[in-house]
């Protein structure tokens, strides 16, 4: 009975504790794990910068932090994807004014393996071979070889984007759906056959693949995803902008924060995370968004 | 006869062969995290939050969350567990309304934990209103608990002698006074023993707080149970399947294993030590 | 005197009505389980009940495809899903059930009693071991071993999935399966051991089958442990939605895809109410299976009595 005593004052005390400790202004960032590597970094040196500043970083899922944000739970919703119709109808139902800030783009790269002739194709092409259209390597230039696909599971930011902007259709039912970028590259490197799309991040420092360039379409310049010009520019056709969605235009700390990732200092973060910084046209869609 | 012979010693090197499997998987499982998992567990580990985009640092909010999500746990779970044990053993006589809640305790064990998952999202997230966070999990986990609970803490008060609660009551004393003083003074320590191991599997679970309170990543402690939490088992989740370069963490992921493994073994070794201890007691 | 005992009675009065309300709290608690059991099956119903609004029952339940987030047409098929659930819990069972009575059997009528008072908690250990770290060893340990010996790209697959859920489901099938071995009369052993067999076809020709209704009891509570285990499964059988070719391809389990998807679903559409008439699914399958066991036990209980 004693310990049981304990437990229940353990808990009080807690309870008591949590409440009076409760820090107010605090920012809570939820949403995307995609981005939530990203974000976080960048708030780790921005609360190194500005210190009692805190940002609450929470993952789920862009599903969970636009719920969250719909439902004032959340300051700033991280989104790999863009908010449905759906939801933006409910944001505004519970008075929420929604807006939308770019703070990175993501170039997604098509990887084959080192050992495959192939190292160019158009965005149709790519799309042909992960509808399950093109089946084997010979049809796109390459050695008489059967495809095999290898892609992330359908709660990744990646697959949604890859799906809506090189598909654009659905993915073969036979792709292998791997749980990570760094998995999608071990495979591809072991598997002669194989053709995957992973964040560039990931591909910069590795060996024994190929970065395919790509292009809008044939005859078109092909860009590499590793140049970061191109991505900038939009010659590389396969670049995402990642997204944070706010209440309003942002004030105090929100704003603070928002600042310090646009800035050339969060940028560079932005770059050393294995994204890119965004171009002209997202920075002035920001300052409308933020209204400036 | 002598073919009996040899196929019996056939048969039970067969058996013997069955039981040495079970042992093997626990031994791989054990030296494998062991040994992987030993060289990243130091003092920093242990005590300092992750940093440089979870590749470095250590993995101290997730025990706190994993230690307070627990604690939440036993709150609701020990207490309305043993109250219900009690009633079962003691009060109940047999009729419709006790096998009602026999069947329900059983089915209830036998739910699986994402299904707690999801009724935890909708009852405490959704229409309760207390969002995702630890007092959601917490819960959502001391439900899942309960069925376990309550069979301990009825065994513990089976193992009270009748002769017990037949003097107290010859005695004149209530049924509640007898309980009191007669009955849960021998049982406490057994129904503890029961409770501890159930809260180590409560504090390994992952599936029911993936959607009721658990986060990606914290820089700091939660600051009210209000908060969400960084959890062991979720940190090994997400270093071992979410994280933006998995081939790097996973030492880390290793080490965070090793954590969660000792802690859940530590609860586990003390409810056993308890449980032997109290046997010899009785025995004296 | 009088006075005396009017507060002697007083008193008990008092403790009557204490008695009284305790018993009544008592109840409450006891009847807390009830209401829990039926919330989960309650909200479970109500949350999955507008997914049908638009997809209709047949094609949840009879369609081949799962795709609720396609770029063409929303589909919500759960037959991969119950056909990958089928897999993985077979093949656990195939591995878990005989060495688990195996086990069982070493426990209650080989192992000497010093033996067995070692190895029933080392047995249970096992039970203790989170499933995320299962989970984890399916990718680091097993995937990578069954990639090689299949000389296959990764491991991650059906296979992995039923070694795991075997692991887990051990030491439930393990225990019950002892206790049921256990509890056969001596006199059946000694009957059979006076009639000149060995002690070998005592176990197997006399105890096992008196003890049959137990150890398929333990079976099925290991076979529900197995269906609705979601975090090793989740991490180690490459969840691909499509329907399942060969052991050795990517699995979804119906635990897995509620875990993966429920994440990025946006609340309250179609495809939120959706996942939760798979929790529907699951329990109700969990449910039943139970409920098989429970009735089984209960009966073996009144036999071996």
């Amino acid at each position: 009975m004693r310990k049981l005593t304990v437990v229940m004052l353990v808990a009080a005390i807690s309870l008591t504790l949590s409440t009076s400790a409760f820090a107010k202004g605090m920012l809570q960032i939820k949403g995307s794990d995609t981005l939530i590597n990203l974000v976080q970094r960048l708030s780790e040196e921005y609360m190194q910068q500005e210190p009692g500043k805190y940002i609450s970083i929470t993952g789920g899922g862009s599903g969970t932090g636009v719920a969250a944000l719909i439902n004032g739970k959340a300051d700033i919703a991280n989104a790999s994807r863009l908010m449905k119709d759906k939801e933006i109808k409910q944001a505004s139902e519970n008075g929420v004014d929604v807006r939308r800030v770019v703070i990175a783009m993501d170039g997604l790269s098509v990887i084959v393996s080192g050992s495959n002739s192939v190292d160019k194709m158009t965005v149709d092409q790519i799309g042909s071979i992960f509808r399950g259209e093109i089946m084997n390597w010979k049809e796109v230039g390459g050695p008489d070889l059967a495809i095999t696909l290898y892609g992330r599971q359908s709660n990744s930011g990646t697959f949604v984007f890859f799906r809506d902007f090189a598909l654009k259709g659905d993915y073969s039912a036979s792709m292998n759906r791997m749980n990570g970028n760094s998995q999608i590259v071990e495979a591809i490197k072991q598997d002669r056959s194989g053709i995957g799309y992973v964040g560039v991040g990931y591909v910069k420092s590795a060996t024994g693949l190929t970065v395919v360039n790509v292009a809008a379409s044939s005859g078109g310049p092909y860009a590499s995803p590793l140049n970061s010009a191109d991505v900038r520019s939009g010659k590389y056709p396969l670049a995402r902008p990642l997204n944070q969605y706010l209440n309003g235009v942002p004030k105090g700390d929100v704003k603070a924060f928002i600042d310090f990732e646009l800035s050339p200092a969060g940028q560079s973060i932005v770059e050393e995370m294995g994204f890119f910084p965004i171009p002209n046209e997202y920075v002035d869609f920001n300052k409308k968004s933020m209204g400036m | 006869m002598k073919k009996n012979k040899i196929q019996e010693i056939l048969g039970f090197n067969i058996l013997r062969l069955c039981t040495g499997f079970v042992l093997l998987f626990l031994i791989i499982i054990f030296w494998d995290i062991a040994t992987k998992g030993i060289g990243s567990v130091n003092w920093e580990f242990l005590t300092a939050a992750p940093s440089k985009g979870m590749t470095e640092g250590g993995i101290f909010p997730a025990i706190v969350g994993t230690f307070l999500v627990t604690v939440i746990t036993a709150v609701l779970a020990i207490p309305l567990g043993m109250a219900c044990a009690i009633y079962l053993n003691e009060y109940a006589k047999d009729g419709t309304l006790i096998r009602l809640i026999r069947m329900s305790i059983r089915n209830l064990s036998g739910v699986p934990s994402i299904v707690y998952g999801l009724f935890g999202v909708v009852l405490f997230v959704q229409l309760i209103k207390i969002d995702t966070s630890i007092l959601a999990a917490g819960l959502t986990l001391g439900l899942m608990t309960l069925p376990w609970t309550i069979t301990a803490s009825e065994e513990a008060l089976k193992s009270v002698p009748k002769s017990y609660r037949e003097g107290s009551l010859a005695l004149g004393a209530t049924k509640w006074q007898t309980i009191r003083t007669n009955v849960l003074p021998y049982s406490i320590p057994g129904m503890l023993t029961g409770t501890i191991l159930g809260l180590a599997r409560a504090a390994g679970e992952t599936a029911p707080i993936l959607f009721t309170g658990a986060a990606f990543f914290l820089p700091f402690l939660p600051k009210s149970l209000s908060d969400q939490f960084m959890a062991l088992p979720y940190h090994l989740y997400i270093m071992s399947t979410q994280h933006h370069d998995i081939a790097r963490v996973r030492p880390l992921a290793y080490g965070t294993a090793l954590v969660l493994v000792s802690l859940v073994f530590c609860m586990n070794f003390i409810a056993i030590v308890l449980r032997y201890k109290l046997r010899k007691v009785r025995l004296e | 005197m009088s006075s005396q005992s009017f507060c002697k009675k007083k008193r008990m009065l008092s403790s009557a009505i204490e008695d009284r309300i305790i018993h009544g709290v008592f109840l409450v608690c006891g009847l807390v389980t009830v209401i829990v059991l039926f919330g989960i099956f309650g909200l479970l119903f109500f949350t999955s009940f507008p997914a049908f609004e638009e997809i209709h029952v047949t094609e949840f339940l009879t369609g081949f495809d799962w795709n609720p987030t396609s770029y063409v047409k929303e589909v919500y098929g759960i037959v991969p899903m119950l056909v990958s659930t089928f897999m993985v819990t077979l093949g656990s069972l195939l591995i878990a059930i005989p060495i688990g009575i195996g086990t069982a059997a070493y426990l209650s009528d080989v192992a000497s009693p010093r033996v067995r008072e070692i190895l029933k908690p080392v047995v249970e250990m096992l039970a203790a071991v989170p499933s995320v770290v299962i989970g984890f060893l399916g990718i680091v340990l097993v995937g990578p071993a069954i990639a090689k010996f299949f000389n296959i790209s990764n491991g991650l697959n059906a296979v992995n999935g039923s070694i795991l859920l075997a692991v887990m489901a051990l030491p439930t099938i393990v225990s019950i399966s002892e206790d049921a071995l256990s509890s056969v009369p001596a006199s059946y052993e000694q009957a059979s051991l006076a009639l000149g067999a060995t002690r070998w076809q005592t176990v197997i020709r006399v105890k096992l089958p008196a003890a049959l209704s137990g150890v398929i009891a333990a079976c099925m509570l290991g076979m529900g442990r197995a269906i609705g285990e979601t975090m090793t499964v989740l991490m180690a059988t490459g969840c691909a939605p499509a329907m399942p070719k060969s052991f050795l391809g990517p699995v979804r389990t119906l635990t897995s895809s509620i875990a993966i998807e429920l994440g990025e679903v946006a609340y309250n559409t179609t495809h939120y109410y959706a996942l939760f008439a798979l929790g529907l699914v699951l329990f109700v399958i969990t449910f039943i299976i139970n409920m098989i066991s429970d009735i089984i036990l209960h009966r073996y209980e009144k036999v071996s009595r």
